[in-house]
C-alpha cells in the first residue's frame, strides 16, 4: 500500500521529462493512468465481506513513527473519491488547460495533492497523517497561486495556507497530547483507549485542538472566508480540491475521531453546532454571489456544515446519512464545478450578472446543470440522489441522541428548524444557478466570446458524474452493502445496513423536504423583492475584514514594538541591560534567601585606608560632575592612583605596579584622544532623564554593595590560596607567589591575555593604517 | 617636524632612558622571587623607549634603534607558545615548568627555571604591544 500511496509522487519526479514533448501530446494523458490504477487497486476492495487491511512499513521506529496503513470503510469510501474523481478531473484538466500553460508544473502539483490525500486518509499513524495533512496544505497552496501572475490568486493562496496551517499545527498539538496520554501513536490504539480519554482532564483541550484544525481544513464557520477566495485557482483544481476532497480531510478528520469522542455533549455541541451554523450562514450568503464559483465554495461550505452537522448528531443514522452524502456531494458538485468551468472556458466570464439564456446554446451542459443542481438542492425526485441524503439528514435531526447538558438540547430542539431553514436556501441558491445561467434572456453581444458546446472531451468528466448522480437516485442501494455500510461502522462501531428508499411514506422528513421546495420556490420567484436584504449586512465586522486587518496590520504592530525598545539608542540598551540585571539579582537575593551580613571577623580599618577611600570617592563623584572631558579623565586619574595605592596598602606590589603604569597609559591615551575629539556640545538632559539614570546608577551600585558584602559573608569553602603560597617555592621554584601562579601554575591564562593584547595592538594599527577612501566606496 | 633643542631634556633622557632599561630588565629577571616580572618589565622598558622617542623625535631614534617592534608581537607569542609545546619533548602536559640550580661562572649557584623562558614571551609581547599601540597613534598624521 506504501507503493501505491507514493506512486503519484514518484511519478512526479518523470513529469519533467514527459513534458518536454507537451505540444504533440498533452502531459496529462500520461497522468491520467496513475488515479486510474489506484482507483482500479481499490476498487477491488469493494463488496459485502470487505475486511480492514493492515499494513506496516517502519520510518522511524525509536520514534514510534512508521508508515501504519489501516483501510477500512471510511478509508475505502475517501480512497475510491480521491482516486475517481481524481481520474475525472485529470481527464477534464486535459481539455481545460491549453498546452501554451505551464503543465508539469500543474501536473506536479496535483500529483503531490493526490498522494498526500491518499496519505491522510490511509494513515493509521497520528505523526504520518499530520505529515500527509501539511502535504496537502503545501500543494493546495500552490495549486491555487498556480496563476501567479495574479494578483487575487496570490491572495488566495497565502490566505488558505495561513489558515489551514493555523488548524494545522493546533491538530498536531492535539496528536501529540493523544499520544502522550494513551502511549500509543496508532489511531486504532487511540480510539481503543476512549475510556482513558473520556476521563482525562486534558479532554477539552485535545478535542477543541482537533476540531479547530478540522473546521480550518473543511471551511467550517469562522474559517470559511479561504475556501471563496480559493476559487482563483484553476476550474479542475476547485472540483477537486476544494469541493471533493481536500476540504472533506476535516470531515474525515472529525469522522476518524468520532469513536473518540462519543458520548461527550461538548462534541455534540461544538461539531453539530457550528456545523447548523455554517450550512445556515453558507447557504444564506451563497445567494449574493455574482461569480459562479463563488456560488458554488458557499455552497460547498454550506454542505460540509451539513455533513459537519451529521457527525456532530452521531447516531448511525446520521453517521450513516454523513457517509453518503460525501458521496453524494463530491458527485454533483464535481460535476457543477466542471460546468462551471466549461462555461467560463465558453463565455469567457463567470459573471452570473452577465449571464443567461445559455439553454439553447449548451444544451448538454444546461442537462448536466440541472441534474446536477436539482440533486444538490433535495428536490424529491427518484432519480437525483442528493435528496435522500438530504432526506436522511432531516431524520436524523429529529431523532438525536438524549442529552443531559442543557445547552445541547437547546440545539438539539432548534436542530430540525435550522436544517430546514439551511435547506431552504440551499435551493433558492440551486435554482438561482441554474435559472440565472441558462434561462431568461441571452446576453451574447455582452460577452467576451461567442458561446457554443464544449468539445466533447471536455463533457465526459461532468457526464460520469451526473450518470453517477442518477444510478445512485435510481437504485440507492446500490451502494449501500459494499461501501457505505463498512464506512459507516467504521464511525459508528454498528453494522447497520440502512435501507435507503424513495417512498417513505408521509411522515414528517417528507414534508420538510416538500417545505423546503415548496417555501424556497416562492422565495425564489419573489427573490427581486428580498434581494436588498443583503445591502443591510455589516460590511464593517465580516471575517474577511478581520483577517485582513490581522494580516495587515500585525506586522506595523510588531515594528511598532521592536522600535519601541530597538531604538538604536545605546544608552537606552544600556539601561534595560542594567535594569534587567538588577530586577533578575534582586529577585534571585530575595527567592534564595541570599542577603547574609557576618559582621564576625571584619579587619580594623585604618587611618590611611579611610583617607584613600575618602579621595576616591571625592574623585569619583568629581568625575560625573566635571563639565571639561579633560578635567574628567583627569580626575579620573587620581580614582586609578587611589586605587594602586590600596593596591600598596593592602601589599600586592605587583599589582599596584601594574596599575600605575597602566593608569598613567590610560590617561595618557585618553588625552589624546580627547585632544583630537571636536568640541563637544554639554548634552542637555531634562531633570526626569537625570533622575531617572541617577535612580539605575544609585540601584546598581547598592545592588553590587550588597552581593559582594553577601558573597564575603557566605565563606563556604577554604581558599585555595594556602596551596599556593605553601607549594610556590618547591614546586614553582620562585618566592613572588603572583608571579608564580602567572606564568607556572596558570600559565594558560597569562599565554591568553598576551594575545589579546596583541591583537588589540594589531587591530590600532590596521584602524589607523588602514584607510579606504570615502570616494571609492 | 622640526625638533626644538631641548638640550635638558636629552642629556637627563641619555642618563634615565639607561637607568630605566637597567630597571627594567632587573624587574624582568628578578619577578620570579621579588616584584616585577615580564608584563610589567615590558611596560618599563617600552617607557624607556618612549622617553627616547620623546627627545629625540621618530626619525633620530629609528636610525639608532631599526627596530620594527610590531615584529615583536609574533614572536613574544611564539616564545610563550613554544615554551608551552616545549613540555610534550618531556612528555609532560602542555605548559608544564620546571626549574634546576646550576652553577654559573660568574654568578655562582643560581636557579633557573623554564618559567623565565615563557615570561621572556610576555616581556618581549608587552613591549611590541605597547610601542606599537604608542608608535601608531603618535605618527598618525591624518
Amino acid at each position: 500500500m506504501l507503493l501505491i500511496v507514493l506512486l503519484p509522487l514518484i511519478f512526479a519526479f518523470f513529469i519533467p521529462f514527459i513534458n518536454k514533448r507537451k505540444e504533440k501530446i498533452h502531459t496529462g494523458y500520461f497522468v491520467l493512468a496513475i488515479p486510474l490504477v489506484i482507483f482500479i487497486y481499490f476498487a477491488r476492495h469493494l463488496g459485502t465481506d470487505f475486511e480492514p487491511i493492515t499494513q506496516h512499513f517502519a520510518w522511524i521506529p525509536s520514534l514510534h513513527i512508521s508508515f501504519d496503513f489501516y483501510l477500512d470503510g471510511l478509508s475505502l469510501l475517501f480512497v475510491l473519491l480521491i482516486s475517481g474523481i481524481g481520474s475525472l478531473v485529470t481527464l477534464y484538466s486535459i481539455f481545460y488547460l491549453d498546452k501554451s500553460e505551464r503543465l508539469g508544473h500543474f501536473y506536479i502539483y496535483l500529483l503531490m495533492f493526490m498522494s498526500a490525500m491518499l496519505g491522510v486518509v490511509l494513515s493509521d499513524n497520528v505523526f504520518v497523517l499530520y505529515t500527509f495533512w501539511e502535504l496537502t496544505s503545501i500543494s493546495s497552496f500552490l495549486l491555487i497561486g498556480y496563476w501567479h501572475f495574479n494578483e487575487r490568486s496570490r491572495y488566495g493562496a497565502l490566505k488558505s495556507m495561513l489558515i489551514t496551517v493555523i488548524g494545522g499545527l493546533s491538530m498536531l498539538g492535539g496528536f501529540i497530547l493523544l499520544s502522550n496520554i494513551t502511549g500509543t501513536t496508532s489511531i486504532q490504539g487511540i480510539l481503543s483507549e476512549s475510556e482513558m480519554i473520556l476521563n482525562h482532564s486534558y479532554l477539552p483541550l485535545i478535542m477543541g485542538l482537533l476540531i479547530l484544525g478540522a473546521f480550518t481544513k473543511s471551511a467550517q464557520f469562522p474559517f470559511h472566508i479561504w475556501l471563496p477566495d480559493a476559487m482563483e485557482a484553476p476550474t479542475p483544481v476547485s472540483a477537486y480540491l476544494h469541493s471533493a476532497t481536500m476540504v472533506k480531510a476535516g470531515i474525515y478528520l472529525v469522522a476518524r475521531m468520532s469513536p473518540l469522542f462519543h458520548g461527550y455533549d461538548w462534541f455534540f455541541i461544538v461539531v453539530g453546532g457550528i456545523g447548523i451554523l455554517t450550512l445556515c450562514w453558507a447557504s444564506f450568503l451563497a445567494i449574493k454571489q455574482t461569480d459562479l464559483k463563488g456560488i458554488l465554495a458557499f455552497s460547498t461550505i454550506s454542505q460540509l456544515g451539513m455533513i459537519m452537522t451529521m457527525l456532530g448528531i452521531g447516531t448511525e443514522v446520521a453517521v450513516f446519512a454523513a457517509m453518503f452524502h460525501i458521496l453524494n456531494h463530491a458527485t454533483f458538485k464535481g460535476s457543477l464545478f466542471m460546468i462551471a468551468g466549461i462555461i467560463d472556458h465558453e463565455t469567457g466570464t463567470r459573471d452570473i450578472r452577465k449571464l443567461g439564456g445559455l439553454m439553447t446554446l449548451l444544451p448538454i451542459s444546461a442537462t448536466l446543470a440541472f441534474f446536477g443542481t436539482f440533486s444538490m438542492a433535495g428536490v424529491p425526485l427518484p432519480f437525483l440522489n442528493g435528496f435522500y441524503s438530504k432526506e436522511l439528514f432531516f431524520e436524523s435531526t429529529l431523532h438525536g441522541s438524549e442529552y443531559s447538558a442543557s445547552f445541547a438540547m437547546f440545539i438539539q430542539h432548534i436542530l430540525p428548524w435550522l436544517a430546514v431553514f439551511g435547506s431552504i436556501f440551499t435551493f433558492i441558491y440551486s435554482m438561482y444557478f441554474v435559472f440565472g445561467v441558462f434561462r431568461g434572456k441571452a446576453k451574447i453581444e455582452q460577452l467576451p466570446k461567442k458561446p457554443h458546446e464544449a468539445p466533447i472531451g471536455m463533457l465526459i468528466s461532468p457526464i460520469v458524474l451526473i450518470i453517477g448522480v442518477i444510478v445512485i437516485g435510481l437504485f440507492p442501494t446500490i451502494v449501500n452493502s459494499p461501501l457505505l455500510a463498512h464506512a459507516a461502522y467504521a464511525v459508528s462501531g454498528v453494522h447497520e445496513e440502512h435501507h435507503i428508499a424513495y417512498w417513505h411514506g408521509l411522515d414528517a422528513k417528507f414534508l420538510m423536504s416538500l417545505a423546503v421546495v415548496g417555501i424556497g420556490t416562492v422565495l425564489f420567484m419573489t427573490k427581486k423583492k428580498w434581494e436588498t436584504l443583503y445591502q443591510k449586512l455589516p460590511t464593517r465586522w465580516t471575517f474577511n475584514r478581520l483577517y485582513d486587518q490581522f494580516v495587515t496590520k500585525i506586522e506595523p504592530f510588531s515594528a511598532t514594538i521592536t522600535k519601541g525598545y530597538m531604538t538604536g539608542s545605546l544608552r537606552l540598551y544600556t539601561q534595560l541591560i542594567v535594569v534587567a540585571m538588577f530586577i533578575v539579582s534582586i529577585f534571585t537575593l530575595v527567592t534564595s534567601d541570599g542577603f547574609a551580613f557576618l559582621t564576625a571577623d571584619p579587619s580594623e580599618i585604618k587611618i590611611s585606608e579611610l583617607l584613600v577611600a575618602v579621595m576616591m570617592v571625592v574623585a569619583a563623584i568629581g568625575t560625573i560632575v566635571a563639565r571639561n572631558n579633560v578635567a574628567a579623565i583627569l580626575i579620573l586619574g587620581v580614582v586609578g592612583y587611589g586605587l594602586s595605592i590600596l593596591f600598596v596598602i593592602y601589599r600586592a606590589p605587583d599589582l599596584a605596579l601594574t596599575q600605575l603604569v597602566i593608569e598613567t597609559i590610560t590617561v595618557a591615551l585618553f588625552l589624546l584622544c580627547f585632544y583630537h575629539l571636536p568640541k563637544m556640545k554639554p548634552k542637555q538632559d531634562t531633570v526626569r532623564t537625570k533622575l531617572l539614570n541617577a535612580a539605575i546608577s544609585i540601584g546598581f551600585g547598592t545592588l553590587l554593595t550588597l552581593v559582594a558584602i553577601s558573597s564575603h559573608s557566605s565563606k563556604w569553602f577554604p581558599s585555595i590560596s594556602e596551596y599556593f603560597i605553601e607549594t610556590s617555592h618547591t614546586l614553582g621554584g620562585g618566592d613572588n607567589v603572583v608571579n608564580v601562579i602567572l606564568v607556572d601554575m596558570r600559565g594558560l591564562d597569562t599565554l591568553f591575555e598576551i594575545t589579546v593584547l596583541g591583537i588589540a595592538a594589531l587591530g590600532i594599527y590596521s584602524l589607523i593604517k588602514i584607510r579606504r577612501n570615502k570616494e571609492v566606496d | 617636524m622640526r625638533i626644538p633643542n631641548d638640550l635638558i631634556l636629552r642629556t637627563t633622557t641619555n642618563l634615565i632612558a639607561f637607568i630605566l632599561l637597567a630597571f627594567s630588565i632587573y624587574l624582568f629577571l628578578a619577578g620570579h622571587s621579588s616584584p616585577g616580572g615580564g608584563f610589567v618589565g615590558g611596560l618599563m622598558t617600552s617607557a624607556a623607549f618612549v622617553l627616547m622617542y620623546m627627545a629625540y623625535g621618530f626619525d633620530t631614534v629609528r636610525k639608532i634603534i631599526p627596530i620594527n617592534f610590531r615584529l615583536f608581537i609574533p614572536i613574544g607569542l611564539s616564545i610563550a607558545l613554544l615554551t608551552g609545546l616545549g613540555s610534550f619533548v618531556f612528555n609532560q602536559p602542555f605548559l608544564s615548568q620546571t626549574f634546576a640550580y646550576f652553577h654559573l661562572p660568574v654568578f655562582g649557584e643560581k636557579e633557573l627555571a623554564t618559567a623565565l623562558l615563557f615570561d621572556l614571551g610576555v616581556y618581549i609581547t608587552v613591549i611590541g604591544v605597547t610601542m606599537t599601540i604608542i608608535l601608531s597613534i603618535a605618527e598618525d598624521r591624518e
